[in-house]
């Protein structure tokens, strides 16, 4: 078989384990920014999926932010003590019947090791957020800068679309702030008087929520969203949100 | 002379205004007692629900209405799409006669363009009740508008739809019928378009399988020509009894021609669901599991009792068997189907939200459905927005004088003759 000159015939089959990880970073790094998928798209694992990855793909608006801000969660390292919430109704000032983030559990019964796993949830702060195009009166916005989903109270009309099309039920309505809330990464708290991190990572014993930049190499999550060693995934990534909350084990 | 004028131009306006009090008092005068019996249940609900409506705003949504972080939307979304895909139908059906000239359909008219005013602005009112700062709406809808919003273009479009229909029913009830059909042209297109775009509130929404897809705004637009024939004949029937008058004649023509529009149309909604439901079930775990809710689970009641039967089998064989002429047969079909179509609207509404978004993520927390029930001030607002058609559709009958078409004109010339002479009299 001949292809744009090549023969293929006379090549040698090459498997990818042969590959130098220098080919490889390249060829996948190629891959990923035309696809997009660095901005958060379906990566269920850069190994095995890394074709179903490439064809789902991504349609950032704009990737990266600068800085564009993401979560890394390191799944295994939860340990389900709360401090994580607790620091964020502290924060932001929670009510009771509402959260901002919170921790599923998943029991595996007839798994051979662990049993039982717990996965903190938050806002996704999607590059395509689906609560962002319903809104009727932009109460609820991208930040064109750091691609934070932010909501602006007072216009908030409380149709609850956004509730109904958030794919990570990351959304409810504050009685006292008349408005649709959720997390904002710390941004009016912390982030915008100059702390460099959120107030549930900073709270975690475990280090399983390691806040970043997904635009600075130096930066935990880009170097862990940037690797294909260990698999990182993303929840509902068939939603087509685009989410930058990143999911892994150790 | 300048004075003299304006002296007649007043007299002139004092006397118009008499004789159209004195009509409405006329024609509100003299009827049975049936009728002011219905007339008081029917205000009663609207003022009942409207006060709970109020208390609930005031005390606070989320503590007298069942609605919940998981389940946002309750039964006050699915009357709204009620109430508001039945005005798109009698809109729509009725604009087969005064929009696009088939005279068959004229009799109706009138009595469509009234209900589907009123069955709008009781969508509003519930959806009014709802909606937590309804007064922001206002203000930010104009000044902050989100063009890729579909809320945002179904309450600009409705608002327009409402505005034409109220145009083209003054026009009708002052025999401008160019006018009237260009206002209902325009009310039929914004119609559409704001009722596809209710749909695409739902159909835009990927985290929901049940909704999501192009399939919602079709869906829509033919059910709402389903709801529409149904209530045109629920309605006609309904004032023959009110007025008394038997359906005869072309009127009776226009119900039958409705009827076959109803069979097709029940048949189209038929077709859609099937399809619907066995690609579903197919689909994602996520998708399956909310097709399975509805068919075998905890809403397979609603489904097969309320829905199918009492909203599609029943009316379609009653309205078969009917032959057009039974008109009984045909009341009971288009009650049957209203009283189906509300749990259409619930079921979608509701069941698209029941089974939890991260349900494929096998968490402990979302293993199970999502429980909804309404809570007694839901469904006292839901109440008020069938007062409120129920109130106006009577109040309408006698003080429109049955939307009569052609007899209306003489009727009205008669009526103020007699309260000029009386006028007259008087002086």
């Amino acid at each position: 078989m001949k292809i744009n000159g090549t023969e293929f015939d006379e090549k040698e089959a090459k498997s990818p384990d042969l590959l130098s990880p220098m080919e490889r970073r390249a060829f996948l790094k190629l891959g990923l920014a035309v696809t997009g998928v660095f901005a958060g798209g379906a990566i269920l694992s850069l190994m095995s999926a890394v074709e179903s990855a490439f064809a789902s793909g991504g349609h950032a608006k704009k990737y990266p932010y600068k800085p564009h801000y993401s979560m890394l969660v390191y799944q295994n390292r939860c340990i389900n003590c709360d401090l994580c919430l607790e620091a964020c109704v502290k924060t932001n000032h929670v009510p009771k019947y509402g959260y901002r983030t919170a921790i599923l559990e998943r029991e595996a019964p007839k798994s051979t090791g662990t049993k039982r796993e717990f996965i903190p949830v938050l806002c996704n702060h999607c590059n395509r957020p689906p609560c962002v195009r319903g809104c009727p009166t932009k109460a609820t916005w991208k930040d064109e800068k750091t691609g934070i989903v932010m909501m602006t109270y007072h216009k908030c009309i409380g149709c609850k679309t956004c509730i109904a099309a958030c794919p990570y039920n990351a959304r409810y309505y504050n009685d006292e702030r008349t408005s649709v809330d959720k997390c904002d990464f710390c941004f009016d708290t912390r982030l915008s008087k100059g702390i460099k991190t959120t107030a549930c990572a900073e709270a975690c014993p475990a280090n399983a929520r390691v806040f970043g930049d997904l635009s600075n190499p130096s930066s935990e999550v880009y170097r862990m969203v940037h690797q294909i060693e260990k698999t990182v995934w993303v929840i509902r990534p068939e939603s087509g949100a685009v989410p930058n909350v990143f999911y892994t084990r150790e | 002379m300048a004075d003299n004028l304006t002296k007649a131009t007043n007299a002139t306006t004092d006397i118009r205004l008499l004789w159209a009090w004195q009509t409405i008092a006329n024609r509100l005068s003299g009827v049975g007692k049936g009728y002011y019996a219905w007339l008081a249940i029917s205000s009663a609900l609207l003022v009942t629900g409207v006060a709970a409506g109020i208390h609930a705003f005031v005390v606070g949504y989320s503590h007298l209405y069942n609605c919940t972080r998981e389940v946002p939307w309750g039964i006050l979304i699915s009357t709204y799409v009620f109430f508001v895909v039945t005005s798109t139908g009698l809109c729509l059906v009725s604009s087969i006669g005064h929009v696009f000239g088939s005279k068959d359909f004229m009799p109706i008219a009138k009595r469509s363009v009234y209900l589907s005013i009123l069955t709008i602005v009781a969508g509003f009112l519930v959806i009014g009740l709802e909606i937590e700062s309804p007064h922001r709406m206002a203000l930010y809808n104009v000044i902050s508008p989100n063009l890729t919003s579909n809320i945002w273009w179904m309450g600009t479009l409705y608002g327009a739809y409402l505005m034409f229909m109220a145009v083209e029913f003054a026009c009708l009830q002052f025999d401008r019928h160019k006018l009237a059909m260009y206002a209902g042209f325009l009310g039929v297109v914004s119609g559409v378009a704001a009722h596809s775009n209710l749909g695409a509130v739902f159909g835009m929404l990927t985290a929901r399988p049940l909704w999501y897809g192009p399939y919602m705004p079709i869906y829509f637009i033919a059910s709402a020509m389903m709801s529409g024939c149904a209530a045109i004949i629920l309605f006609t029937w309904l004032a023959s009894k009110v007025n008394r008058e038997p359906i005869r004649g072309e009127m009776a023509k226009a119900v039958d021609l409705t009827r076959q529009l109803g069979i097709l149309m029940i048949c189209v909604i038929m077709f859609f669901q099937t399809w619907k439901i066995i690609t579903g079930l197919v689909g994602g775990e996520l998708e399956r599991e909310t097709f399975l809710t509805l068919l075998t689970g905890q809403y397979a009641f609603n489904f097969w009792t309320f829905e199918v039967l009492a909203g599609m089998v029943i009316p379609l064989s009653l309205y078969i068997l009917s032959r057009g002429t039974n008109m009984k047969m045909l009341f009971w079909g288009s009650l049957s189907m209203i009283f189906g179509i509300f749990f259409m609207r619930y079921d979608l509404v509701v069941v698209g939200q029941v089974v939890p978004t991260q349900f494929e993520m096998g968490v402990n927390e979302y293993a199970s459905l999502l429980a909804y029930t309404p809570s007694p001030h839901e469904i006292l607002v839901v109440l008020a927005g069938f007062g409120l058609v129920g109130a106006f559709f009577l109040l309408g009958e006698k003080i429109f004088a049955a939307h009569r078409v052609e007899e209306h004109a003489e009727e009205v010339h008669a009526e103020k003759l007699t309260v000029l002479e009386t006028a007259e009299k008087t002086e």
